[in-house]
């Protein structure tokens, strides 16, 4: 197996989360002392980030220190962070794994991030299936504040900040930045369409940047070591520092792996998962969870990073690669990803509420013998109807239904020629 | 009526909030912790205590997965139908489960033990199927883990004992 060099993982065990003292001696908390320590100025955060050009990890590849600079300097205190650990897309769990591997390196970029922009607050936001990743997180605040890398006056610097864990109460639509906000102020989790962006005005109408976990998690890497270092850890010229691939479905080990960003699909597969489960074929994977495009076997050697999937009309999104093989009914699983937005939708805006269920609808008859050519028409309509709605939930959830009519229209005609699923019998599901 | 000593405890986690109503899910959840649901008087309690109206906390609570506005068994099994425990066999997951405890999908056991759900992805992708249990996540289930995770339950209820 290729040796690459583990970065965010590099004190992950096989039983156990990494503590502080471990990840101290790591290097963990050097960049803190360096640049908080040290008052070296904010900007230079933001400045040193942004040359390394780490791209947002939660799905949308924004780059972070652009993020972090749009918080004017003029604009109000308080001013908050918020660490978006609500990954409740389907096929994503690489976040969870990265908490439970080395939650200080998450509590570090956080507070280095907070840095950058002043904040003086940051919530901490979790799923209810992740209590598990809240409580170590919780433990390892208390361990980072006795430790005085948390609180009043940070290191004896003017700099004071903490962290809070906000506990959601479980929807999709809360890792959506703006409708996570109105999570955490107690009002229903509908998304606002912006301008003002949050980073003008967010929690309470002051300031507030919302992060990803394993974005956050790169940040103390990158001071650490710089930019050029980060830059040299991509396995594509275009593409900067490692990646979490978070693996499902048809595999024979699935999992996380910390790897050089862009490694192929096919390295990834065929040597990190130890190749497909027993008895599989791959037939198509999402590459970056449930709102990217089905992938095909042509790709199968595809740089899996955010240029090389933009270049062929898909997206990188989370990296969260579910993998489908010959038994799968792809019309079955894009029903059952249409299910999940469907019911997800907060319902706040029509062609989202409504659209998806219709797109439901349609599947579902296809699917279960009652489906119609012109439903194939209908589909690609209504793929195209759902980007007005109001925040990007709908065109998410149209991504895979498009891709299934591009790359297996074949597939779904069988559906409605043969009036039923020809993969009933045989398959799992 | 909730118990004052849990008036207390509600009142100081609101406290250490930016604003009330931003610990509403928390209330909820400790709410939920004693009394297993949220009963209208419970809603128009809480909604008293973040300053909010019944109403707007109504909003939250059948917005969440999590909080439950009709009674449900000592433990809420839900089962991941999402794509990836959708792909590894919820269905046969769901069915040993309904059948062991003589539910449907929705119901409680006689004993008023257990309600079986089902829940959108968990985020345990990695150990499909899953299902989680008051908030407790079980991966790679199999008919036997099944076992053993409901008989052990089942016998915890009988030590607590007291509902």
């Amino acid at each position: 197996m290729p040796d690459y060099p583990r970065v965010l993982f590099k004190n992950r065990k096989p039983d156990r989360v990494a503590t502080l003292d471990e990840y101290r001696e790591s290097g963990g908390y050097q960049a803190l002392e360096k640049f908080i320590g040290g008052a070296i100025s904010p900007k230079e955060v933001i400045r040193l980030v942004s040359e390394a050009g780490l791209l947002g990890r939660g799905g949308a590849g924004f780059p972070s220190g652009m993020k972090w600079g749009a918080v004017a300097d003029s604009s109000p205190f308080p001013r908050y962070l918020v660490a978006n650990a609500d990954e409740m897309e389907p096929g994503t769990f690489k976040d969870r794994v990265l908490l439970h591997a080395d939650p200080h390196c998450v509590i570090e970029g956080m507070i280095l991030a907070a840095y950058s922009f002043s904040a003086t607050k940051a919530f901490f936001f979790v799923r209810p299936s992740y209590e598990s990743s809240a409580r170590i997180l919780e433990r390892e605040l208390e361990n980072a504040r006795k430790a005085g890398f948390l609180g009043d006056r940070i290191l004896g610097t003017d700099f004071s900040f903490d962290i809070v864990v906000h506990r959601s109460g479980g929807r999709y639509i809360c890792g959506e930045a703006s409708a996570l906000l109105n999570a955490i102020m107690g009002k229903r989790p509908n998304p606002v369409k912006p301008p003002p962006y949050p980073t003008e005005k967010g929690l309470w109408g002051k300031p507030t940047v919302v992060n990803n976990v394993e974005t956050l998690a790169n940040v103390p890497h990158i001071l650490r070591n710089g930019p050029e270092w980060f830059k040299s850890l991509s396995a594509v010229s275009h593409g900067t520092g490692t990646k979490i691939y978070g693996i499902s479905g048809k595999v024979r080990r699935p999992g996380a792996v910390e790897l050089p960003m862009g490694t192929k699909l096919s390295e990834i597969i065929d040597v990190h998962c130890e190749g497909m489960a027993p008895g599989s074929t791959f037939k198509a994977c999402l590459p970056g969870g449930a709102s990217t495009r089905f992938m095909t076997a042509e790709r199968y050697d595809i740089p899996m990073d955010f240029e090389s999937l933009k270049k062929i009309g898909n997206r990188l999104g989370t990296a969260a690669i579910m993998v489908f093989d010959h038994k799968t009914c792809l019309v079955g699983a894009t029903l059952n990803l249409m299910e999940f937005f469907a019911r997800e939708s907060c319902g706040w805006c029509t062609p989202c509420r409504e659209g998806l269920i219709y797109m439901r609808d349609l599947l579902w008859r296809i699917e279960n013998g009652e489906g119609k050519e012109e439903y194939i028409p209908n589909l690609r309509m209504l793929c195209k109807e759902v980007w007005n709605s109001y925040c990007a939930l709908a065109p998410g959830a149209a991504e895979p239904v498009i891709s299934l009519l591009d790359f297996f229209e074949d597939e779904v005609r069988q559906h409605i020629s043969e009036k039923g699923c020809p993969f009933h019998a045989t398959a799992d599901h | 009526m909730l118990p004052d000593e849990l008036k207390v405890k509600l009142r100081e986690v609101i406290a250490a909030a930016e604003s009330p109503r931003e610990k509403a899910i928390d209330v909820m959840f400790e709410i939920q912790e004693l009394q297993g649901w949220m009963s209208d008087q419970a809603m128009v309690e809480a909604a008293e205590l973040l300053g909010m109206t019944p109403l707007e906390l109504e909003e939250l609570a059948t917005f969440y997965d999590y909080i439950y506005r009709s009674p449900v068994g000592k433990y809420v099994i839900k089962v991941c139908d999402s794509t990836v425990c959708w792909l590894e066999g919820r269905r046969r997951v769901v069915d040993y489960i309904a059948s062991r405890l003589a539910i449907p999908m929705g119901g409680t056991s006689a004993d008023g033990l257990f309600t079986l759900l089902p829940v959108c992805c968990i985020g345990y992708c990695d150990r499909a199927p899953a299902m989680v249990i008051n908030k407790r996540v079980f991966g790679n289930l199999t008919p036997e883990k099944i076992d053993r995770i409901l008989s052990q339950l089942a016998k915890n209820a009988d030590f607590s004992g007291s509902e």
